[in-house]
């Protein structure tokens, strides 16, 4: 007999550790799609989550956190985009490279805005939102309708880039850039700027991540916050085969094991916990290695485009 | 790119780094070549000082000759940081099962233990990236996780010492534990292993058939493949040594400093690792120059912060702008970036010579 508060519990968890990792899953997969690696998906979350705490803290709205939070996403999206598409940097070197900058960049700026008082400031985040009468279910109730709104702007934006994506025309552009830029290039559309655009949005959603561990989360930023999120990402979009919706269901697979990992923390600490923090990754891992990658990876991913090179 | 570009790039690139982290102290409100001076006074000219240097240089000089051996072959070790952590635990194990050896027998099984474990961490990249073409950057930084986690796990349960108040193993015994280098400091011989350690791998790459075949592969495959250089035991030797080792970094961890396997050990040594290859320019021989380097800015921005009041995150900057810089500057630039200046200059020329020509006419 499967224990229902319990149950509730873990699905909540679930939704709740599954969304940042959904954000930034979602960033690198339109990044990927596109050609590019995003190994900088863990820079950008926290460049979101700073950029959200200091929107929040000096005006008091979650909104205008929200907004600086994605800004500072674009910019470290751009950057990275600078590096991979003028300068031609080994992508993976330029995004560890940007983990790097940013970790240090975010902790630096963070202490210079906040102060040095431990735990940091305490800002204005998100508040749930219970949705009538569906908030009210046993069990799925509190758990699935009753979160705060980014969750629900996931929903949003994971449909919206599934369509967009998947069935429109400049998403069809950005897929044949990702597959072979060159064909993309003769058949006339704008490579270039199509990889700014998907690294760009890409940091965004990885913002976002940053976003809702500060504004709906903790409520507050912290040094190196991002904890490996933005690993466990890189990990979701091959479980979830370069989809936008597969690489959602494998976050919130990861989240899943993350909240019932929590809950074994206090409930039977004779089950050793990390076995459910290692499942992700070996989940992934196995993925890689049972299905292959090269059948559904874009087959131009991670290598410079140079026009002028045959 | 012939060698001296490439040094005097690096040289700018490292250059650069340090202004833009000397434009940030600005902005804190310090003198940046005051703070500079503390830093590096205190980490290197310092006896205390240097000592915690050297004893941060040693696993972040093994780190990146792990990261620099198999990059010679093309291939890209991200995980140094899982490998440190098995050949840690490797290691320990070893030390904690067998504790009465003499150390002189003792000590080098140690290594041996946490070699093969370092190794067989990066065996299962390596297979993959051979035999069925798999990322190796994912999968290394995939394992870098479950490593920790196991880690984590070991010292939790099976390994935790009695009465601990952390996860962390039992001590091992005095015989295992390095010489100390420094005395009264706890600086070991760590870093004149990973000297030594230089000195065979430069030998070998330079050379050895097997060490040039590395090259080869890494520079033409397809070339070393018409040459009859078998890629993928080339691939493979490579991310084989580069695991060991980052396994030993670990071992020097475990029986150098802390005399136990802890949770967390390593502080991000073998992402470390990579800045220290990259600003190597995948040298072995500049390695322990550049480890040093590095070792000694996060040594001494502790201090500068003390004595300055300097936020000592500004390192961390200054270390990515590093591997950013120096990536950038290593690319050969195989169409030129457009200058603004240089048209504009031609305009100039080109006016004055009308001029000239008008008045001579």
């Amino acid at each position: 007999m499967i224990d229902l508060v319990l149950l509730g519990d873990v699905l909540a968890g679930t939704a709740r550790l599954g969304t940042p990792i959904a954000f930034a899953a979602l960033g690198g997969v339109i990044a990927e799609r596109g050609g590019l690696y995003n190994i900088g998906l863990e820079g950008q979350i926290l460049a979101g989550a700073l950029g959200a705490a200091a929107g929040s803290f000096a005006t008091g709205s979650a909104v205008i956190g929200l907004g600086c939070g994605i800004i500072c996403g674009l910019i470290s999206g751009l950057l990275l985009g600078y590096m991979s598409i003028r300068l031609r940097i080994n992508q993976l070197v330029g995004g560890i490279a940007l983990n790097l900058l940013l970790a240090g960049l975010t902790a630096f700026l963070s202490r210079q805005i906040f102060g040095a008082q431990a735990g940091g400031a305490r800002v204005n985040g998100f508040s749930q939102i219970n949705i009538p009468f569906l908030s009210d279910l046993p069990v799925v109730g509190p758990s699935l309708f009753s979160q705060d709104p980014l969750f629900y702007l996931l929903i949003g934006v994971a449909i919206a880039a599934w369509f967009w994506l998947m069935k429109s025309h400049k998403g069809l552009d950005l897929r044949a850039v990702g597959e072979n830029p060159k064909a993309a290039d003769l058949a006339g559309v704008p490579v270039f700027r199509m990889q700014y655009l998907a690294i760009a949005v890409s940091g965004a959603f990885a913002a976002l991540a940053g976003v809702h561990l500060v504004l709906s989360q903790v409520y507050v930023f912290a040094e190196g916050m991002s904890a490996g999120k933005g690993f466990i990402a890189l990990a979701a979009i091959i479980l979830g085969r370069w989809s936008p919706i597969g690489a959602i269901c494998a976050a919130l697979f990861f989240g899943f094991c993350d909240a019932v990992q929590f809950k074994l923390q206090f409930t039977s600490p004779d089950i050793p916990y990390q076995l459910f923090l290692i499942l992700p990754y070996l989940a992934s891992l196995i993925a890689l290695v049972v299905l292959g990658a090269k059948a559904s990876a874009p087959a131009s991913v991670g290598l410079p485009y140079d026009r002028e090179h045959r | 790119m012939n060698r001296f570009t490439m040094q005097r790039r690096i040289a700018i690139a490292l250059l650069s780094a340090l202004s833009v982290g000397g434009v940030l102290i600005l902005l804190d409100g310090h003198n940046p070549f005051e703070a500079y001076k503390v830093l590096f006074l205190e980490s290197f000219l310092n006896y205390w000082g240097f000592s915690n240097t050297l004893v941060k240089a040693s696993p972040m000089l093994l780190a990146g000759l792990a990261v620099i051996i198999p990059m010679r072959a093309g291939v890209f070790n991200i995980g140094g940081e899982g490998q440190i952590y098995i050949g840690g635990l490797f290691g320990a194990v070893f030390a904690l099962a067998i504790p009465d050896l003499p150390g002189l027998f003792g000590v080098p099984l140690i290594f041996i233990a946490a070699a093969a474990g370092g190794a067989f961490w990066a065996a299962i990249p390596a297979y993959l990236k051979a035999y069925r073409g798999t990322n190796e950057v994912i999968v290394t930084l995939l394992m870098n996780f479950i490593a920790i986690h196991i880690v984590s796990y070991a010292v939790a349960g099976p390994l935790l010492a009695e009465g601990a108040p952390y996860p962390y193993s039992e001590e091992v015994s005095e015989a295992y534990r390095l010489p100390i280098l420094m005395p009264r400091s706890d600086t070991h011989v760590g870093f004149v292993f990973g000297l030594a350690m230089t000195v065979i791998l430069y030998f070998w790459l330079r050379f050895t058939p097997s060490g040039f075949h590395l090259d080869l592969v890494g520079r033409n495959a397809r070339a070393a493949a018409y040459a009859g250089v078998d890629q993928k035991k080339t691939v493979i030797r490579a991310m084989l040594i580069g695991g060991s080792l980052a396994g030993m970094a670990g071992a020097i961890e475990v029986i150098g400093l802390k005399y136990r396997l802890f949770h967390l050990f390593s502080d991000g040594y073998g992402y470390d690792g990579i800045v220290v290859a990259f600003l190597a320019a995948l040298n072995p021989i500049v390695a322990p120059l550049t480890a040093l380097f590095l070792a000694g800015l996060s040594a001494g921005a502790g201090t500068m912060q003390r004595a300055v009041g300097v936020d000592s995150s500004v390192i961390e900057v200054v270390e990515g702008l590093v591997v950013v810089l120096v990536a950038a500057a290593l690319v050969t630039p195989r169409t030129r970036p457009i200058s603004i200046l240089k048209p504009l200059a031609r305009n100039l020329r080109l006016r004055r010579q009308t001029q000239r020509q008008k008045k001579e006419a």
